[in-house]
Formats: structure tokens, sequence, C-alpha cells
């Protein structure tokens, strides 16, 4: 408040000019992709069980499902990557998650895969370490079935009341 | 929670059109807690994008969302290309940041327009819808199509932008921002934009770390990731621009971000005819074969922030998985922090702030049972079960 109209449009433009708050922050937070993989071998060992690096800003790395909490755990709190999503795929394998993770200032995204049981697939919950697993978690024991142990509110999030119960539409059938 | 009000917003939201639920538990005049439903829009998009061909998948997830509906093509479009590591021309790169761009502009525009709406200033309403115009305008000179564009195809661009056409695009884009430009200054200044949206709805750095948010409402609380800087793609790594980020997290910050970036789109699309002058005209697509099988991470940053596809190729003709994040679903999450304690008239303006995309959160239609292969439900009994689903409801609410 305070400035005429004209003053106002000229302060305007004068901000996009000196905005460059976010580009300082994006050089404090680096951590070498590199790093971020060796530490998780050093922390993890046998956990991690396959690495796929496809180019420096795409990284598949297998881990073993019940090492799971502590992988997040790991990439949230101490190396500080952003959740995205995760993908549940329904194939011959069994069930399979992705989650992804974003490192925001190096654009790469870390895929955690893990390979569930095919009968009864269930893994750790991620929701009471960060908000952002939750929805997804519901979202994929409603379509896939998968059972997350320990989430703090696991009731179906898109057909709530109107769908059948242990009918999951995304599964596959295969011979 | 049961001796406090429940205040509904929605089966069908009154002023955003869009079919949703909102439970403001209130103790009085204050919103103790919140509540969402949905479901009533679920397409099935990722069930079928596996029946149809990567050709066609363009078409169905341009339809995910009316307003950005170039941003989930273009996070297609990056996954697919990853997959079959294609490298497209520089001019399809420049035609495809424009539309990007173009669009940011109308979906900021109209977010401002219905802000005002919901604050009862439908000056500000009319205004921008006004000024959108000439933007959907420009879209039907360039695409042939006011909306849903259908430009985007796996290794380029459907339809070139001629070069004679460059000079009327400049002209428009300079009116385009004179209007954007007298309309930031206004509601920027105004006294009572001011008093509804300065310390309302605020989200710290920590909750949007929490929610994972992204887009203008993470930017407006500090936190400046934005997918063309971080994971550029098509022309942005090519032009010149900044990320506008705010620090006060309330809603007048988000207004503040998006009408600050608006004049950033101008500047990029400015760049990209230049782009357009360089390159070769009608250079504009590479011939692809196949897709190999194997996965692909598509991120484009649309108008309310990141959307994310993540496409699973056995190496046939259409994807085997072709999971899809839009941004409003990790977004509408925050209402949860950024509603609660508020009153309840703040409250439908901080439901409004992230921009939410009821379709985009979505996205499903008829399901089949596993082991017949029948189908579970067919419209009818959909409609059948909305019918009983009503009068259940009506029942409940009589026994209260």
């Amino acid at each position: 408040m305070g400035l005429a109209r004209g003053e106002l449009i000229k302060d305007t433009r004068r901000k996009i000019k000196d905005d460059v708050t976010g580009n300082e922050e994006r050089e404090t937070r680096k951590m070498d992709t590199k790093v971020l993989i060796e530490k998780l071998k050093e922390n993890f060992k046998s956990g991690i069980l396959e690495v796929v690096i496809k180019n420096d800003r795409r990284i598949i790395i297998s881990v073993s499902p019940d090492l799971i909490l502590n992988v997040a755990e790991y990439l949230y709190k101490t190396a500080g990557l952003r959740f995205i999503i995760a993908s549940a795929l329904h194939t011959k394998k069994g069930f399979e998650i992705h989650y992804h993770f974003s490192m925001d200032s190096f654009g790469l995204v870390l895929n955690i895969h893990v390979i569930l049981d095919k009968v009864n697939p269930q893994i750790e919950s991620l929701s009471n370490m960060f908000n952002a697993s939750n929805w997804i978690e519901r979202e994929m024991h409603e379509l896939f079935g998968i059972n997350f142990l320990n989430h703090p509110n696991q009731e179906k999030l898109i057909s709530e009341g109107n769908w059948a119960e242990g009918v999951y539409p995304y599964r596959k059938e295969f011979k | 929670m049961s001796n406090k009000t429940i205040i509904p917003i929605g089966p069908y939201h009154p002023l955003q059109e869009e079919p949703e639920l909102f439970k403001l538990y209130c103790d009085g005049e204050i919103v103790r807690d919140i509540k969402w439903e949905t479901g009533y829009n679920h397409r099935s998009i990722e069930k079928l994008s596996e029946s149809k061909t990567y050709d066609q998948v363009f078409f169905l997830v341009e339809r995910i969302c009316g307003i950005c509906s170039t941003s989930h093509p273009f996070a297609f479009a990056n996954a697919v290309e990853e997959i079959g590591n294609i490298e497209i021309t520089d001019r399809a790169k420049y035609i495809r940041s424009i539309i990007g761009e173009l669009e940011r502009i109308h979906s900021h525009l109209l977010w401002v327009g219905l802000a005002g709406h919901f604050l009862g200033y439908n000056t500000v309403f009319m205004w921008a819808w006004k000024y959108r115009e000439p933007v959907l305008d420009l879209f039907e000179m360039i695409t042939g199509n006011r909306n849903s564009y259908a430009m985007f195809k796996v290794g380029g661009v459907r339809r070139d932008i001629e070069n004679v056409k460059i000079s009327i695009i400049r002209k428009n884009l300079i009116d385009i921002w004179k209007k954007t430009d007298l309309l930031a200054g206004a509601v920027m200044d105004d006294p009572v934009i001011h008093a509804r949206t300065k310390g309302v709805g605020i989200l710290t750095r920590q909750d949007i770390i929490d929610y994972a948010a992204v887009g203008p409402t993470a930017r407006a609380s500090g936190v400046a990731i934005d997918v063309r800087k971080d994971d550029p793609y098509a022309a942005y790594p090519l032009v010149n621009w900044k990320v506008i980020t705010a620090q006060a997290g309330d809603v007048f910050a988000k207004a503040e971000v998006r009408l600050l970036e608006m004049y950033e789109s101008i500047s990029i699309i400015e760049q990209c005819l230049d782009g357009l002058e360089r390159t070769k005209e009608g250079d504009i697509t590479v011939r692809v074969k196949e897709i190999p099988e194997g996965m692909g991470t598509g991120r484009a940053e649309a108008p309310r922030g990141e959307v994310f596809h993540f496409v699973v190729s056995d190496g046939s003709n259409s994807p085997a998985r072709h999971k899809i994040r839009a941004p409003s679903y990790v977004n509408i999450a925050t209402f949860k922090k950024s509603c609660v304690g508020q009153t309840i008239a703040d409250a439908t303006i901080s439901l409004a702030a992230v921009d939410p995309c009821y379709c985009c959160t979505e996205r499903m239609a008829v399901a089949y049972d596993i082991n017949s292969g029948k189908k579970i439900m067919n419209a009818n009994e959909l409609i059948n079960c909305s019918i009983m689903r009503t009068a259940e409801m009506k029942k409940n609410k009589i026994n209260h």
C-alpha cells in the first residue's frame, strides 16, 4: 500500500530485475549425485540390490523392501530430496513400486525400486515421515491392493464407499 | 469432532464449477479441521492410456485438464522421448515452449480473475477474463484451437508457426503485456485485496517440504523449485529468464508470484520467437521408428506446478504402465495446513490459492473384474449408484 499506481508498476519491474533469491539458494543446496550413491551404498551395503544409471539425471536404485523406511529417511532427512510420487506396477515378477525422489538442484529423479510379494503385497508406509505419500499410498492400496503397514488412515481415496471390497481395478492377469 | 458444525463446500463447487466436496469442521467462525471427498471426476486415464497407442495417448492426456491442457502432453512427450532417446529439432523446442508459456499467461490470468471472484471483487474477475481473451485468440491463430491445442507428438510438434505470423504475434504480445501490466499494477496496489489476502492461508517452508508442494504454491513460500530451471527441457535452457519467488507464503505472495511470472513468460515467448526466426521453416519433426523397451520419466512445469509422468514401455506400440501426477494432487493436501485455524470467510480464498484443479487430481471410468473379464459397472449402474448415494445422504441428514 501507499505507492501510487505508476510507482508500483515501476516497483514490480524492479523486483523482477532484482529477484535472484531463488538462484542463490540453488547454489547452496548442491550435493553431488555420485556422492549420494556412494553414501547410499556405504549405509545400506547389501540392501542395495542394483544401481542403474541411465544418465546423469535419471537413476534407478533397487532396494530390498524391508529397508524402504531407512532409505527414504536418509534421502528425505539427510540428503534433502523431495518426494514426488510413487508408481505401482503389476508385472509377472509381482507388485513393484517405484518411489520417485527429486533432487531439485541437479534435476535428478531418483527412483527407489522395490519388488513385493505376488500373493500378499505389503510394505512399510512412509506417511508417518512426510505427508506427501499419504494420498498416493491410499490410492495404491485401493487400485492395486498393496497393504501399507502403519499407515495413519488407509481409507479409500477415489471411490470411497462405492466400490466392491477386495476388487482391485489396476491388477492384471498373467497367463 | 462430533460437536463441531460441518460446513460443506460442494459436491459441486459454487464458484469454481468443478465437482469436489470439502467438509469444514467449524467451531463458531473458526475452521478446526478439513476433510476432502473425491472420486466424482475419476476417469481412469492411467488405465485407458494402456489401451491407446503412443500417438493417441497425447489426445487422451490433453483432456485431463481443460485449462493447462498442454502441460500433460508436454510431460508425456518428455517421458517417451527419454525412452526412445529422441532429440527433437530446435524449432520444435521453441514452438513447444511458446505454447507452454502462452498457456501459463492465460492460466494465471484466469486464476487472478477467480481469486477476485472468490473475494467478492467481481471487477477483477471481469477485467482479468477480458484480458485473457486476446491470449486465447492468439492460440486460435497459432494452433487452430482456443483450448486443447493438439500440437504435441513424439519427435516434435504437429503444426509449424509460419515466419509471416511472427510479427503479428509480437504485436499481440505487446498488447497483452500492456494489459497485464495494468492489471498487475491495479491488483497489487488494491487496499481491499491487501486486506483480504495478506497474512491469510500461510504455508511455511516446512509445510511445503512436508507436503512436497510444487509450483507457485512452493515458490510463494520461498522454496525455489521450477522444473524449467532444475531439469531443463524444450527451449527453456536456450533462453534467459528468472525463477520468481516470494517469502511470505500467504495468498498475496501466491498472487504476486503468479503476476510476476506472466512478465517472465512474455519475455520467454519473445526470445523463442527470435529463435524461430533463426531456424528453418518446416523443420519441426524427426522420424520416430519405434519406442524400445524401457522406462521414462517426464516432467514439465505446468502453471500450477510440476507435472510428472512415468511411462513403462514393453516394446509394443502402447504404454505398459503410465503414471500421472498432477500438481494439484500434492497442492490440495496442503489445505490441512492453510485453512485450519482460519475463519470460514478466509477459508474459501485459501482453498483457491493453490489454484486447485480437481479433474487433474483424479483422472478415471469403466472397471473390469480380473477373474471373469466382465464389466463390473456400466454407466447406468453408476447413475443408479449416484441416485442411491443421494438418497442415503438425504436419509442421514433427516436422522441428524
